[in-house]
C-alpha cells in the first residue's frame, strides 16, 4: 500500500544461524482487531460480560464479526461514543456508570464486567482503569471490573484474547510458594477439548490442572510461584508475561496442534512432572494411534498441495508445521500478523523451509500469492471470495478459531477444514 | 454514549464503500487502523461480491500516532493512485482517524494528482451508514456534473429529433436490499413506456457516466434514503425534474407509471397494460391482486402486522400490506430518522404511531405490545419474531446472505408486487391448514416442534420451549439488556405479568394444546386479561375467558 520511497524494504531479519529468514512488511492489513476475539470469549466465561467503550465501527465489527445468526442476546455491547461526549458535553463518566448500572441491574448473572477499550477510547485516552476503579466501588465485590484494549491500534484478532487474558491474571488468587506444582493451561479451548486434556493429564498423574479462562469467572484459578503453564494457542505473549510476573514458569512447547503438536505438548508438562517414559508412552498411545489413522486418509488428497497462508490470528506458524508434517502439505508462505520468536522457537524448529512474513501488504501480498498460484489459500473473509473468482481454493482463517482444533481427536477434523474446500472444487468441477 | 447491542446502520464510512464498490474506477481510501478493514467482508461475503470493494485502508498504529500519519495517509493515497489507476479517489476517515484530525482532504490536494479527488466528511460520531451513503453519492454527482451545470435561465437542450425520453435511475448501491433486481424491473417498465435509461448511478457507474447524468430528461429516485440529495441538485442544475413515487406494489406502480410518464410526456397505456389482469388473472404478468382475491387469501383478512425497516420499505410494505392483501396494520417504524416525518405521514393514515428509533430493544418491546401475526422488517426482525414466536418476512435492509437470492426478486414494479405477495404470504400458515391444525391440535405432528410443512425443514419453530417461554429470564433467555432510557415500559409487560401471575397446570397443559405459532400470543394475551382483571391464577376458565374477549 506504501510507495517504495517510503516502504521500508522487506527486510530479512535473520534469527540466527539455520533459522528462517522473516519477511517484514508494512502497508494496508487485512485482519481484525482484538475485539474480534470477544466473540468466543463471551461465550467461554459464561459468567463475564464485555462492554466495549468505542464508536459505532465498533459495534458494527462485532456484529459483523459474529455473524447476525447468532443473534441470540449476547454478552456483550458497546458504549458507543457520540459527538457530545468528544464535545465535552455530555459527562463520559457519567453515561459509562449509567450504562453500566443498567446492565447489571439487567443481568444478575453477571460477576465479571470487562471494559474493553477501542481506538477511539485510546486515542481520547479515556481512562478505563480509573473507571473501573470507580465501578469496581459502586458494584463490588459482586461485580468484579477489568479492563484491557481490543483497539486495531495495539492489537490483532487473538491479541484480543491476549490482553483479556492478561487482565485477569492480576484479579486471581494467589497459591503459597510451598504448593505442590500445578499446572494451568492458559488460552480459550472448546469445552470438548478441555475436557480431553483434563483426562489425559489424570491419567499421566500431572495435576492439579486448571484452565485460563475458566468457565466461570467466579472460578478463577490460583496463580503463583508454582503454578507451571502450557499455553494452549501461540497468541499469548502478554498473558505469559503476566503469568511469570507472578512467579509461574512457563513450559516451552510446541502448540497441541496434530498429534505431532499434541503429544509434544503433553510431554512438557509430563517431562516437569516426571511421568516416567512407559507411562506417558501407554496413557498417549490411544490417541496417537488415532489421530494417525484418521489423518492417513485426509494426508492423500492433501499431501504435495501447495500452501499460502494469509497472516490472521498467529496461528499460522503451528499451523503450517502440522499441514506439512503430518499432512505433507508444501507451505509457499507462512504469513503471521507477529511472530513472537520465543513462545514459536520449538514451531521454528519444526517448520519446513518455507517464506515466513511478518506483518503485512495485503497487495503486495496478494501479487506474491497469485503469483505462487498455491493450491490452497488460507485467508480472511474479506479476500476468500475474491480469490475463489481468481481461480484460486481458499480456506476461511477464521474457521480455526470457532472450531476445536486441538488435540488428537480433533486432528482429522483439522485435515477436514483443509480437505474440504478441495473435494468441494473436484465436485464442482465434475 | 449509548449502550449498543445490535446497530441498524454500520457507520457513515459504510455507506460511503456501498457507493464506491457499486461503481467502477472510484477508488476510497479510508484513514483507519487497520481492524476497520473487517467491512470488506460485509461485501465479499454477505453480497458474495466476487472482487474486494476498491477500499483501502491506510492501517495506522498505535506507535505512528506519535510520528506523522497524515504522511502515511498520503503514502497510501499515491500507492492506491499507481496500483489501481481509479479515474476518481475518494478521501475519508473512519471514526478513529477523525479524532487524529489529519485533514485527508488537504492532505491530499497536496500530492498533485490529475484525477478528481473528492473529500467525504462523514462525522463518525454524529451519522451513520445511509446518511454516508447519500453525502458520498451526492458529492459526487456534484463534483463529476458539476463542470456542465446550467447557467442561470439556460434551458437544459431539447432531445434531438427521434431521440427517445430518457431518464436516470439515482440510488441503487452495492449491498442494498434487492437493489439489483430492481433496476432490471424498472428498466424493464421504462422501456415497455418507450422511455430509455441513460445511467444508473451508483450501482455500474463510472465517473464518467456521473458527468453524464445531465443529458437525460429527468431522474427516477429509486432510493430517497441515497438520492434524495443528488436528484435535488440535478433538479436545480440541470432542470431535471424527480420523481416521487418509489414503484412498490400495484398502487404505487400504477402511480409511477403516470407519474414517469407525464415526465417523459409518453402515453402511459402500455406500461398500464402490464397491470391488466385479462380474462386470465392466475396467468398475468401481474398475478398478486388475482392471488389476493382468491379465496385461499381469506384467512388474510385482519391479520395483524408490524412493518418496520427504512423509510422507504417500510412505508410501502405497510401500504401493500393494508391496501393490497387485506392486512391490519398494528405498528409502523423506521430507524431512518432522515425520513422521520414521511414515516409518521404514513402512520397516522394507519392510525398507528411511529416508531421512529435506531435501539432494537425498543422495536422488540413495541412488536411484543403490538401482538401482531406477523412482523415485516429487517433482519433484526427476523430475530425478534423469532424470539417472540411470530412469522417474519424480511423487506428492507441490515441484510443477510439470505436477502441476496439467486434468483431475481424484486420488489419494483410488476414482479416486485408478485415477489411481495409471496414475501408477506408464505410465512403465514395456509388457510385451511390452519384450520384443522387448530381442530386437531393435538395429533402429536403438531407438536410445538414440528414446523408447517409447507416451510420444510428450513423452518426452525421458534416457540419451543414449554417454559413460560419469552417470560422470565432463564437460561436460554437472558434478560434483554436494559433499553436506552427513553424505551418504552412496554418491554416489561410479559416478564412483569410472570412475575405475578401464576398459570396452573392444567391451564399450562390447555396452552400447550395450543399451535405452536400461535402459542406466545395466546400466553401474553391470558396474562394480559390475567392482570387487568387482577386475576392471580390462570386457570382454564381464565384462558378461554381471554380468548373470548381478544377474538375478533
Ligand atoms: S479497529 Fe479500532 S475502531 Fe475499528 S473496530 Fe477495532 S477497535 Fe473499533
Amino acid at each position: 500500500m506504501m510507495s517504495d520511497a517510503a516502504a521500508p524494504m522487506p527486510s530479512a531479519d535473520g534469527l540466527g544461524c539455520g533459522e528462517p529468514t522473516v519477511l517484514r512488511e508494512r502497508g494496508q492489513r487485512e485482519v481484525f482487531c482484538g475485539l474480534a476475539s470477544i466473540v468466543w470469549l463471551h461465550r467461554k466465561i459464561q459468567d463475564a460480560f464485555f462492554l466495549i467503550v468505542g464508536s459505532r465501527t465498533c459495534a458494527h465489527l462485532m456484529q459483523a464479526a459474529a455473524g447476525v445468526m447468532i443473534f441470540a442476546e449476547p454478552r456483550f455491547a458497546t458504549a458507543v461514543i457520540e459527538e457530545r461526549d468528544l464535545a465535552g458535553r455530555g459527562d463520559m463518566d457519567a453515561a459509562l456508570d449509567g450504562i453500566v448500572g443498567r446492565l447489571i441491574a439487567r443481568r444478575p448473572d453477571i460477576r465479571l464486567l470487562f471494559l474493553v477499550g477501542s481506538c477511539p477510547s485510546e486515542v481520547i485516552k479515556y481512562d478505563l482503569d480509573r473507571a473501573a476503579a470507580r465501578l469496581g466501588q459502586a458494584h463490588g465485590p459482586g461485580v468484579r471490573i477489568l479492563t484491557w484494549s481490543g483497539s486495531g491500534l495495539e492489537t490483532t484478532f487473538s491479541q484480543g484474547e491476549d490482553r483479556c487474558l492478561a487482565s485477569m491474571v492480576p484479579a486471581a488468587p494467589a497459591i503459597g510458594a510451598d504448593a505442590a506444582p500445578q499446572l494451568l493451561v492458559v488460552g480459550a479451548l472448546a469445552e470438548v477439548v478441555e475436557d480431553q486434556f483434563g483426562r489425559l493429564f489424570d491419567a499421566l498423574g500431572v495435576g492439579p490442572v486448571a484452565f485460563l479462562p475458566p468457565r466461570r469467572a467466579e472460578a478463577l484459578p490460583a496463580i503463583g510461584p508454582a503454578t507451571r503453564f502450557l499455553l494452549a494457542h501461540p497468541w499469548l505473549g502478554e498473558t505469559a508475561q503476566a503469568l511469570q510476573a507472578r512467579g509461574a514458569a512457563r513450559l516451552a512447547a510446541p502448540f497441541p496442534l496434530g498429534a505431532e503438536g499434541t503429544t509434544a505438548w503433553l510431554k512438557a508438562a509430563a517431562t516437569a512432572w516426571g511421568v516416567p517414559e512407559d507411562r506417558f508412552e501407554a496413557v498417549t498411545a490411544a490417541g496417537r494411534a488415532r489421530a494417525t489413522e484418521a489423518l492417513a486418509r485426509h494426508r492423500e488428497r492433501l499431501a504435495g498441495k501447495r500452501l499460502f497462508l494469509f497472516p490472521d490470528s498467529q496461528i499460522e506458524v503451528p499451523l503450517a508445521r502440522m499441514l506439512a508434517r503430518e499432512l505433507g502439505l508444501v507451505p509457499v508462505e507462512v504469513g503471521t500478523p507477529y511472530l513472537h520468536r520465543d513462545h514459536l522457537a520449538p514451531e521454528l524448529a519444526l517448520l519446513p523451509e518455507t517464506r515466513l512474513s511478518e506483518g503485512q501488504d495485503v497487495e503486495r501480498q496478494l501479487d506474491r500469492c497469485r503469483q505462487a498460484r498455491p493450491d490452497l489459500v488460507v485467508c480472511g473473509l474479506g479476500l476468500a471470495n475474491p480469490l475463489e473468482a481468481e481461480g484460486l481454493t481458499t480456506k476461511w482463517s477464521i474457521e480455526l478459531l470457532f472450531t476445536p482444533i486441538q488435540g488428537y481427536d480433533q486432528a482429522a477434523d483439522l485435515a477436514e477444514l483443509f480437505a474440504r474446500p478441495l473435494i468441494r472444487r473436484a465436485a464442482l468441477a465434475q | 454514549m449509548q449502550l449498543t447491542v445490535w446497530t441498524y446502520e454500520a457507520p457513515p464510512h459504510v455507506g460511503a464503500m456501498r457507493v464506491a464498490a457499486a461503481m467502477t474506477g472510484v477508488h476510497l481510501v479510508l484513514h483507519a487502523p487497520q481492524g476497520d478493514s473487517y467491512a470488506d467482508l460485509v461485501f465479499t461475503m454477505i453480497e458474495r461480491r466476487s472482487a474486494r470493494p476498491p477500499v483501502s485502508y491506510t492501517s495506522f498504529q498505535a506507535r505512528d500516532l506519535g510520528a506523522d500519519t497524515g504522511a502515511l495517509f498520503q503514502d497510501s493515497c499515491r500507492a492506491v493512485v499507481e496500483r489501481f489507476q481509479p479515474q476518481t479517489l475518494l478521501v475519508a476517515t473512519t471514526c478513529t482517524a477523525e479524532l487524529l484530525q489529519d485533514d485527508p482532504g488537504g492532505l491530499a490536494a497536496t500530492l498533485g494528482l490529475t484525477i478528481p479527488v473528492i473529500t467525504l466528511d462523514l462525522s463518525s460520531y454524529q451519522r451513520k451508514e445511509t446518511w454516508g451513503a447519500h453525502e458520498t453519492f451526492e458529492r459526487l454527482v456534484r463534483t463529476l456534473a458539476g463542470p456542465g451545470v446550467l447557467g442561470p435561465g439556460a434551458e437544459r437542450p431539447p432531445r434531438a429529433a427521434g431521440e427517445r425520453p430518457g431518464c436516470n435511475l439515482l440510488g441503487p448501491t452495492a449491498l442494498g436490499f434487492r437493489h439489483r433486481d430492481d433496476v432490471r424491473e424498472v428498466t424493464r417498465l421504462l422501456d415497455r413506456l418507450g422511455i430509455a435509461v441513460h445511467q444508473v448511478a451508483p450501482l455500474g457507474a463510472t465517473p464518467a457516466d456521473i458527468a453524464a447524468l445531465g443529458r437525460a430528461d429527468f431522474n427516477v429516485v429509486m432510493y430517497p434514503e441515497i438520492a434524495a440529495g443528488a436528484a435535488r441538485w440535478l433538479e436545480r442544475s440541470y432542470r431535471q425534474p424527480a420523481t416521487k413515487t418509489v414503484p412498490i406494489g400495484v398502487g404505487a406502480t400504477r402511480a409511477f407509471i403516470h407519474e414517469v410518464a407525464g415526465l417523459a410526456g409518453v402515453d402511459p397505456a402500455p406500461g398500464l397494460a402490464l397491470l391488466d389482469e385479462g380474462d386470465q388473472p392466475w396467468a398475468a404478468p401481474l398475478r398478486q391482486p388475482w392471488y389476493a382475491r382468491s379465496v385461499d387469501s381469506t384467512y388474510l383478512t385482519g391479520k395483524k402486522v408490524f412493518v418496520f425497516g427504512d423509510a422507504t420499505h417500510a412505508v410501502a410494505a405497510a401500504r401493500v400490506a393494508a391496501h393490497e392483501l387485506g392486512f391490519t396494520v398494528v405498528g409502523l417504524g423506521s430507524y431512518t430518522r432522515e425520513f422521520g416525518r414521511e414515516v409518521r405521514a404514513a402512520a397516522k393514515d394507519f392510525g398507528v404511531e411511529a416508531l421512529i428509533t435506531d435501539d432494537y430493544l425498543e422495536v422488540e418491546a413495541a412488536v411484543a405490545a403490538a401482538t401482531p401475526d406477523l412482523v415485516l422488517g429487517t433482519q433484526m426482525e427476523r430475530h425478534i419474531a423469532k424470539r417472540l414466536g411470530l412469522p417474519c418476512a424480511v423487506i428492507s435492509a441490515p441484510v443477510h446472505v439470505q436477502d441476496f437470492p439467486a434468483r431475481s426478486a424484486p420488489l419494483m414494479g410488476v414482479e416486485g408486487a408478485n415477489v411481495l405477495f409471496d414475501t408477506l404470504v408464505h410465512p403465514l400458515m395456509m388457510g385451511l391448514e390452519e384450520h384443522l391444525l387448530d381442530m386437531f391440535r393435538e395429533d402429536f405432528e403438531f407438536r410445538p416442534d414440528a414446523a408447517p410443512s409447507h416451510l420444510g425443514t428450513a423452518a426452525t419453530p421458534a416457540v419451543a420451549t414449554p417454559d413460560p417461554a419469552g417470560a422470565a429470564p432463564g437460561p436460554d433467555r437472558p434478560a434483554p439488556i436494559q433499553p436506552a432510557p427513553s424505551a418504552p415500559p412496554a418491554a416489561a409487560t410479559s416478564a412483569g405479568a410472570a412475575t405475578l401471575i401464576t398459570w396452573a397446570t392444567e391451564a399450562e397443559r390447555e396452552l400447550a394444546k395450543i399451535p405452536f405459532f400461535v402459542r406466545g400470543k395466546a400466553r401474553r394475551n391470558t396474562e394480559r386479561f390475567a392482570k387487568e382483571r387482577g386475576v392471580a391464577t390462570i386457570t382454564v376458565e381464565t384462558l378461554y375467558d381471554a380468548k373470548a374477549h381478544f377474538s375478533r
